[in-house]
C-alpha cells in the first residue's frame, strides 16, 4: 500500500540558493516519522513545502500514491495536513476556546446571522482539552496562562479534531521542560495510535527516539536516509546530524555527549 | 468538572481577581468616580438637568462615535490617527458637493461616505502591502487630508468655511438622519405635565428646552451595540480578536488577516464620516479646522475602556464608557466652573493610570512575570 503521504526527490531553490537539494520522505497512517536535522539543514523549508507555503522547484508530493499540488496553505488543510509551529500555534491574550476555534468557528443562526456558538465551541474544546489531560479552570481562561507544552498539546488537539489525517510537529519539545516535554510525547504517541500519521520535526535525538518509529535525517538540504527504529543508536542519529567528523572532536574536547 | 481532574496547584480565584480581567471593569470604575465626583461639585449648576444631561451625553456621543471605530482597529492591532482630519475632510467634501457644486445632499453624503471608506481602504492597504506601522502611514494621511481639507475651500471660494448647507439640506431625507431629532412630540408632552422647563421667553417661548434627542445620539448607540455584537458574537469578532492577537498565528489557522483589517481601515473611516456628517448638518457649515486632534480623543477613550495599545485585547463597552468618562468631565468641569484648561491635565493623568491598570490586567491574563 501507497504511504499516506510521500514526496519524491523534491527540491526548493531560493535564487542560487539551493534550500532543498533532493528530498525523498513518506509517512504512514499511525506512524511517528521524525525528521532530524542541525539548524540550517532545511527542516523549515521542508515543513513549509510540506504545508503549501512553498511550492517545490522541482519533484512530486503525492496523497495515498496520487499526485498532488497546493499552491496555499488552505489546499494542504484541506487534504488534512495540519502544521503546529512551535511559537505560532496560539494567541496568548485569547481563550483557550476562542483559540481553539480560530478560523474554524461555529456557527448558529440568529434572525438570519450566522453567530458565533459560544456555548458549542465552549463544549467542545472542555471535552477535548479533558481527553488530552489538561485541567481547564473554564474555556474562558486565557491561553497565556497555560505552559508552553500545554499550549503544543491544545495545537494539537485542535488539529486533530478538525480533521488532520497528516500532523506536521516543528519541533513541539524544544522551548520545554522535562515534564512538559513528557507530556507532548505522550500526546503524540496518542494521537499516532489513533491512526494519525504524525511528522515529527526536531534536533534532539533522544525526543526523536522516545516516539519515533522511522528516523530520517536532514543534512545541507538534503535526505541522509532512513532507518526504522531499533536499527540506529542515538550516537549515529547525532552523527549524521551534525555531519560526523567535526561533532566528535567537539565531543571529545568536552568530555561527554552534546 | 469532576473532582478527580483538578489540579492540585490551580489556586481558587477571587471573583475581585476574575473581574479585574475584565476589559471594561477600569472604565466601570471610572464612570462611577466621575459621576459621584460631579453629583458633589456640580449638582446645582444644572448638570443633571434635562438640558444639562442631553449636554454632556451629546458631547459624549461624539466621542463614542469615533471611539467604536478605533476600538475595533485598535483590537485587530492597528492605529488610525487620521481620524481628525478624516472628520474634517468629509465635511469639507459634504459641503462642497451640496452647496458648491449644488448636488443634492443626500448624494453629497453618500459619494463622501463613499470615498472616505475607500481613502480607510487605502490606509489599510498601505499598511498590509508595506508592512509598515500603522501609526506612520495614517500619520502620513493626518497630513495629507488636513493639507486638502484647507487647499480645496480655498481654490473653489477663497475662504476656509463653506455655509449654507442647512438651507441645501432642507427637507432632505438623508440629511436629517444625521441632522434631525426624535421624539420631539414625546418632549412636548413631557413639557405639558411639568417635567421638563419651557423657554418663557424669545422666539422659543412655550417650546420645551430640550425638544428632541439629536440623531448623533443614535448613531453613537447604535455604533456601540453594532460593534460591541460583532466584536463578541460573530465569527468575524474572533477574527479581529486573531488578527490583533498575532497576525501570524492567525493567517496559520486560516483566518483572512488582510481582509479583517482593510475592513476596520474602512469602519474606522466610516465612523469619522458619521461624525463628520452629523457635525455638518448640525453646523450647517463645514470648517477647514473642523476634527482636529479627535484621533487621540478616541484613542485615548479606547485605552481608557481597557484595550491594550499593542491589540487583540479591549472592549467596546469599555471604550464607549471611555467616550462617556471624557464627555462627562469635559463638560461637568465647565457646569462646576472649574478652568477649562485643567481638563487637559486631568486627561493627561486618567491615560497614565489606564495605560499603566491594563498592562497590569494583561500581566495577569498571559501570566508573565
Amino acid at each position: 500500500m501507497a504511504p499516506l503521504f510521500e514526496m519524491q526527490n523534491v527540491e526548493k531553490h531560493f535564487g542560487t540558493v539551493i534550500a532543498l537539494g533532493g528530498v525523498n520522505f513518506s509517512v504512514s497512517e499511525g506512524e511517528c516519522h521524525c525528521l532530524l536535522g542541525d539548524n540550517g539543514a532545511g527542516k523549515s523549508t521542508l515543513i513549509k513545502t510540506m504545508s503549501g507555503v512553498h511550492t517545490p522547484t522541482s519533484g512530486r508530493l503525492l496523497m495515498r500514491g496520487e499526485t498532488v499540488h497546493f499552491e496555499d496553505p488552505r489546499q494542504s488543510m484541506q487534504q488534512g495536513i495540519a502544521t503546529v509551529y512551535q511559537d505560532l500555534a496560539m494567541i496568548p491574550l485569547m481563550s483557550v476556546s476562542r483559540n481553539f476555534f480560530m478560523g474554524n468557528e461555529p456557527v448558529k443562526k440568529w434572525l438570519g446571522f450566522d453567530l458565533f456558538d459560544h456555548e458549542r465551541a465552549d463544549q467542545v474544546t472542555m471535552d477535548e482539552m479533558r481527553k488530552m489531560g489538561i485541567n481547564l479552570r473554564g474555556p474562558h481562561q486565557a491561553v497565556g496562562t497555560l505552559s508552553g507544552g500545554e499550549r503544543q498539546t491544545v495545537a494539537i488537539a485542535r488539529a486533530v479534531y478538525f480533521g488532520a489525517k497528516v500532523l506536521i510537529l516543528d519541533e513541539p519539545t524544544s522551548a520545554l521542560g522535562v515534564r512538559q516535554t513528557a507530556n507532548v510525547l505522550a500526546t503524540v504517541d496518542r494521537v499516532r495510535r489513533d491512526g494519525i500519521a504524525v511528522v515529527f520535526i526536531t534536533h534532539n535525538v533522544r525526543h526523536a527516539l522516545a516516539v519515533g518509529d522511522r528516523f530520517t535525517v536532514l543534512n545541507r538540504g538534503k535526505t541522509l536516509g532512513t532507518a526504522n527504529k531499533g536499527e540506529i543508536t542515538p550516537e549515529e542519529l547525532q552523527d549524521l546530524m551534525a555531519g560526523g567528523q567535526e561533532l566528535a572532536e567537539l565531543e571529545s574536547s568536552l568530555g561527554g555527549t552534546v | 468538572m469532576s473532582d478527580s481532574a483538578q489540579d492540585e496547584r490551580l489556586k481558587s480565584i477571587s471573583p475581585l481577581r476574575q473581574a479585574l480581567v475584565r476589559p471594561e471593569l477600569g472604565s466601570i470604575a471610572g464612570t462611577i468616580v466621575v459621576f459621584l465626583f460631579f453629583s458633589f461639585l456640580a449638582f446645582d449648576s444644572g448638570m443633571f438637568s434635562p438640558r444639562g444631561v442631553l449636554n454632556w451625553s451629546t458631547v459624549s456621543a461624539q466621542f463614542m462615535i469615533i471611539a467604536v471605530g478605533a476600538c475595533l482597529l485598535m483590537i485587530a492591532g492597528e492605529f488610525d490617527l487620521s481620524v481628525g482630519s478624516m472628520i474634517g475632510f468629509a465635511g469639507m467634501m459634504m459641503a462642497i458637493f451640496s452647496v458648491t457644486f449644488q448636488w443634492p445632499v443626500w448624494t453629497a453624503i453618500l459619494v463622501t461616505f463613499g470615498l472616505c471608506t475607500a481613502l480607510g481602504a487605502l490606509n489599510g492597504y498601505i499598511v498590509i502591502r508595506t508592512g509598515l506601522p500603522s501609526f506612520i502611514v495614517t500619520l502620513a494621511f493626518l497630513f495629507i487630508l488636513r493639507g486638502f481639507t484647507i487647499f480645496f475651500p480655498q481654490l473653489i471660494e477663497r475662504k476656509t468655511i463653506i455655509g449654507g448647507v442647512s438651507d441645501a439640506a432642507e427637507g432632505d431625507w438623508i440629511a436629517s438622519l444625521f441632522g434631525g431629532k426624535v421624539g420631539e412630540s414625546f418632549f412636548i408632552w413631557l413639557a405639558d405635565i411639568g417635567f421638563i422647563d419651557v423657554f418663557e421667553r424669545g422666539s422659543r417661548a412655550g417650546q420645551p428646552v430640550v425638544d428632541g434627542i439629536p440623531a448623533l445620539l443614535l448613531w453613537a448607540i447604535g455604533l456601540v451595540i453594532f460593534g460591541h455584537f460583532v466584536l463578541t458574537r460573530t465569527r468575524f469578532g474572533n477574527w479581529i480578536f486573531a488578527s490583533g492577537g498575532d497576525a501570524q498565528a492567525a493567517r496559520y489557522a486560516g483566518v483572512p488577516v488582510n481582509r479583517v483589517k482593510i475592513l476596520m481601515f474602512m469602519f474606522s473611516a466610516f465612523c469619522a464620516c458619521v461624525f463628520a456628517a452629523c457635525q455638518v448638518m448640525e453646523f450647517g457649515s463645514a470648517g477647514a479646522d473642523r476634527g482636529l486632534l479627535k484621533e487621540f480623543e478616541a484613542i485615548i477613550a479606547v485605552v481608557i475602556g481597557g484595550a491594550l495599545l499593542t491589540g487583540g485585547y479591549g472592549s467596546v463597552i469599555g471604550a464607549a464608557l471611555g467616550a462617556l468618562i471624557f464627555g462627562v468631565v469635559q463638560q461637568g468641569l465647565f457646569f462646576a466652573g472649574v478652568e477649562s484648561s485643567l481638563f487637559r491635565v486631568f486627561l493627561g493623568v486618567l491615560l497614565l493610570a489606564a495605560v499603566i491598570l491594563n498592562t497590569y490586567i494583561r500581566r495577569i491574563i498571559t501570566g508573565e512575570k
